[in-house]
């Protein structure tokens, strides 16, 4: 089966600045495929370019087989984009954002309600209130409300879940994933939260306008080929210098509670612990941990500076 | 003698109309602490940040900070307090210099005293020959480490941090709280706002709020201990799922 979006050698420039160098890339169609990576990594600027924003530098890109810029018309009403600013009308009601958007699209609130159902339902109680005065999660769920009233077959999310705390995050990814299982949507999503990858069927890190991996989030995490440990001691505040002190060390990053820490060829494990304790740390635990996005990020971050 | 807290809220409380969106908070945070200042979207947590910058005036409670109240002392508190957020940091159209004279000034820092600070500040962090380069051509990661360093540049006593490291890639957001640490080894309090769950074990203590009030502040350990949690995201999970509000 041909997939819904076919993406190659995607470059862009804005003066001097290379934002895209040249991406490529095949969405499958239900798929959930999420774009990992900071801010100023080049996210917006693919997004605009599906989206028929934008024109690329080189390079094409296709969405159910039209051409972003030849059938930049019917292509539009295939995708539903939310952009990463809250864009939606501060002035208009819950309800009025809504009707504007489906009128645009020459439909109405009425006969697409069911594609929205599951997420209007819990704005219904605020139909009559501004867009402005909603709360981040609420506007979130308007927004993307609005983006799914045409009944698109592509949704382009960019960065929906920035800035919005962990409970309202992971109610999002939920709802994402019946969009995909009860509706056959298919999703382009990003975000600058590593641990979110895990909820995308696949991923592609994205760093300096070029993609450093595309995978399936097990996929990445079964290729970090290093030996990855979890440091800790009863004196956190200063583990972090005698890590970087220690020269058998190669990298040490702090992980919540712990420093994830690689280890040069032929370092072991047990003599970092004595150094530690030399040091005065006491309570120390050196343990072999498996690698998350983040790590593999990082690692592959650093790869790519070095070559 | 143990020296008297930095930030003293009692009973803070503001109501927009018969909504309350801060409800009669009460904590306390220490010289050099490093707090973390933790919420869900609309539980109150910006309300409260803004009266405590002086910004807002609390419906009820106190609080003072740097030992101005908020109330009666506004002006000072902002004198003596430091400020960033993700959303507005530094000018864009001006130079890194004229960023660092326009902020020292406005915190009433006079010409050679900003001078000095921004030779060694500029050595600091590696940015001595971007001295003259516009602000928009820096890469996002160095802007944040300097709205940072120009956060505490009047060397406040205490510095506000809302949701510093938003959208920064994975070594920069741990770069940048090394920035923070060194600035509360030097004695400047720390008080800061993070959707990102591992920040909130960086901290010394952490407070969550619900639906406008604090319902729980503790050292990251005492709290995963309290809820039989590994994390504390789970932490957090457990906590924000009790909200009534939306």
């Amino acid at each position: 089966m041909a997939p819904l979006v076919a993406a190659h050698g995607l470059r862009k420039s804005f003066g001097k600045t290379e934002a895209l160098r040249g991406v490529g890339f095949e969405v499958a169609e239900g798929e959930i495929y999420g774009l990992i990576g900071p801010d100023g990594a080049g996210k917006s600027t693919l997004f605009r370019i599906l989206a028929t924003l934008l024109k690329a530098d080189g390079g094409t890109a296709t969405i159910d087989g039209l051409d972003v810029l030849a059938h930049y018309r019917p292509l539009r009403r295939r995708i539903g984009y939310m952009p990463g600013r809250f864009s939606l009308y501060q002035d208009l009601t819950v309800e009025e954002n809504l009707a504007f958007f489906a009128s645009i699209f020459g439909t109405t609130l009425r006969e697409n309600y069911h594609l929205v159902a599951d997420i209007y339902r819990q704005l219904e109680p605020f139909r009559h209130r501004r867009a402005g005065q909603l709360s981040g999660g609420m506007k979130q769920k308007l927004a993307l409300s609005c983006t799914l009233i045409h009944a698109p077959r592509l949704l382009l999310l960019d960065e929906p879940t920035t800035g919005v705390d962990p409970v309202s995050r992971k109610e999002f990814w939920d709802t994402l994933r019946r969009l995909r299982d009860e509706q056959g949507i298919t999703v382009i999503v990003s975000t600058p939260y590593m641990d979110e990858a895990t909820q995308c069927d696949r991923i592609a890190l994205i760093q300096e306008g070029a993609f450093l991996r595309v995978d399936t989030p097990q996929g990445i995490v079964d290729a970090y080929a290093d030996t990855l440990w979890a440091v800790r001691s009863d004196r956190m505040h200063r583990l972090q210098d005698d890590l970087h002190r220690y020269p058998a060390v190669r990298t040490a990053f702090p992980f919540g509670e712990t420093f994830h820490v690689t280890l040069h060829p032929g370092a072991s494990a047990r003599a970092l612990c004595r150094h530690l304790e030399d040091c005065g740390h006491n309570n120390v635990e050196v343990r072999p941990i498996c690698a998350g996005i983040e790590d593999c990020f990082m690692s592959l971050m650093k790869k790519s500076h070095e070559s | 003698m143990k020296a008297k807290p930095v930030i003293i809220a009692q009973g803070l409380t503001k109501r927009f109309g018969t909504f309350t969106a801060t409800d009669h908070i009460s904590f306390h945070v220490d010289k050099g602490e490093i707090f973390g200042f933790l919420g869900a979207n609309g539980a109150g947590k910006t309300t409260a940040m803004r009266m405590l910058c002086g910004l807002s005036r609390p419906t009820e409670g106190t609080a003072t900070v740097a030992g101005f109240d908020v109330c009666r002392e506004a002006e000072q508190v902002k004198r003596h307090i430091g400020y960033m957020s993700q959303k507005f940091a530094l000018y864009d159209d001006l130079t890194v210099y004229e960023n660092l004279r326009l902020f020292g000034g406005i915190y009433g820092m006079g010409g050679k005293a900003i001078r000095e600070k921004a030779v060694f500040l500029l050595q600091e962090l590696g940015l001595a020959t971007e001295r003259d380069t516009r602000v928009q051509a820096l890469p996002l990661g160095w802007k944040q480490k300097l709205a940072f360093s120009l956060s505490i540049f009047h060397e406040p006593k205490i510095v506000f941090l809302d949701e510093p490291t938003g959208g920064v890639d994975p070594v920069t957001r741990r770069q940048f709280w090394e920035l923070i640490y060194r600035a509360a080894d030097r004695g400047i309090t720390v008080f800061v706002t993070t959707h990102y769950m591992d920040e909130a074990e960086y901290c010394d203590r952490v407070s969550i709020m619900v639906d406008g009030q604090i319902e729980a502040l503790d050292t990251p350990s005492a709290l995963k201990r309290r809820f039989g949690a590994d994390t504390m995201y789970d932490v957090f999970l457990r906590l924000a799922r009790t909200a009534r509000r939306t």
